[in-house]
């Protein structure tokens, strides 16, 4: 039996598996975003490995050639994580607005004071 | 008038309009407090309206849009206490004569947040292109459904509000096309509108922040957004 993909599918999902796992060793990736990349590169791990399983899930969803199967759970992983991305992004927008409004507003309080203890230092030089 | 006013005045690179507005609104209401929120200008917006030393100046770090830039104002406004405030944009097209005419009805009582409309009175003087005509058909559809309340002009921004929604707003304000989705937030959340006529002009300087080709995106992007506003929970907890 030709299995070539197979050979391939493991080595490719291990080398990830290990890339993340470096990335997040050297602080490069938070813990809080790389879940997701772990959960599916284990995954992948278990199906190119688990060959029978992988002909499992074929046959329950009718994929005739089952390393396509592995592309079909690929593309769904690929989905959940970037609709993640998604969500972080807007999260993140809205975060970096109301700083900024802050940001505003703080420095206009700060040039409101400034002006008002410049003018008082004035006060004060003028009495003595 | 004993009531605390604050007019907020979006601004994004009006260096030529901004210290006329903010001296004729000043003349004209000298009890009322001004806001400009500079919304990012290139151009010296910001630093020619602190120099009036007739506004209060908010100098937004990057160019946020049009609905951030309000709601710093709301923000501003909760923080100092106002029990009124407007939006008056700095374009020439908002009527420094017809302020009075919009916070009448929240001094009395009768409105949590009153609309500045060019369309519910026959005499008018801002004449849209049919383009634009239908857009605001189907805005007013749109907003008629979800919050059963007949508002005719969706896109002004001409409008005024009282401490409540003030509160309101300073914590959940739309972004990017804020106006017909603001309606709807404010629907839900069981505020009272009301629709006063004003007299608009066309603009004065600038362009338009929606320019005709970008009109289906904005239709598309504004009645996504008012979709979603009436789908979320009716109240929102602050």
């Amino acid at each position: 039996m030709d299995n070539r993909i197979q050979i391939i599918a493991i080595a490719g999902s291990v080398s990830l598996l290990i890339f993340i796992i470096i990335l997040i060793r050297q602080h490069r990736l938070k813990e809080e975003y790389s879940i997701l990349w772990l959960f599916f590169t284990s995954v992948f791990i278990l199906f190119s490995v688990w060959r029978n399983g992988l002909e499992w899930i074929s046959d329950i969803v009718g994929v005739a050639y089952p390393p396509a199967a592995l592309f079909m759970i690929l593309i769904m992983a690929l989905f959940i994580i970037m609709i993640e991305f998604s969500l972080i992004i807007s999260k993140q927008s809205f975060w970096i607005k109301s700083i900024g409004q802050d940001i505003g507003l703080m420095k206009q309080e700060m040039n409101e004071l400034r002006a008002k203890l410049d003018l008082a230092k004035k006060d004060t030089e003028e009495k003595s | 008038m004993k009531e605390k006013v604050l007019v907020i005045i979006p601004a994004f690179n009006e260096a030529t309009s901004i210290v006329a507005v903010i001296s004729a609104i000043k003349q004209e209401y000298p009890s009322f407090d001004l806001l400009v929120v500079n919304d990012g200008s290139a151009d010296e917006t910001g630093k020619l309206a602190e120099r009036t030393k007739l506004a209060f100046v908010i100098n937004l770090p990057y160019n946020m849009g049009i609905g951030a830039s309000v709601q710093t104002g709301f923000k501003f406004a909760k923080k100092y206490n106002y029990q009124i405030a407007l939006q008056f944009d700095g374009d020439g097209q908002h009527m420094i004569e017809e302020i009075s005419k919009i916070i009448k009805p929240i001094i009395a009582g009768e409105a949590d947040c009153v609309i500045g409309s060019r369309f519910i009175q026959k005499a008018q003087t801002y004449q849209p292109s049919s383009f634009r005509l239908m857009g605001i058909y189907v805005l007013r559809l749109f907003s008629y459904i979800f919050v059963r309340q007949r508002i005719a002009d969706q896109t002004s921004g001409f409008r005024a509000y009282n401490r409540k929604a003030i509160e309101f707003l300073s914590a959940h304000y739309p972004v990017d096309f804020p106006e017909p989705e603001l309606i709807i937030l404010l629907g839900k959340n069981g505020f009272k509108m009301k629709e006063v006529f004003t007299q608009m002009r066309e603009r004065q300087g600038g362009v338009s922040s929606i320019p005709t080709w970008k009109g289906p995106y904005y239709i598309t992007k504004v009645l996504l957004s008012m979709m979603m506003a009436a789908l979320r929970s009716k109240k929102i907890n602050n």
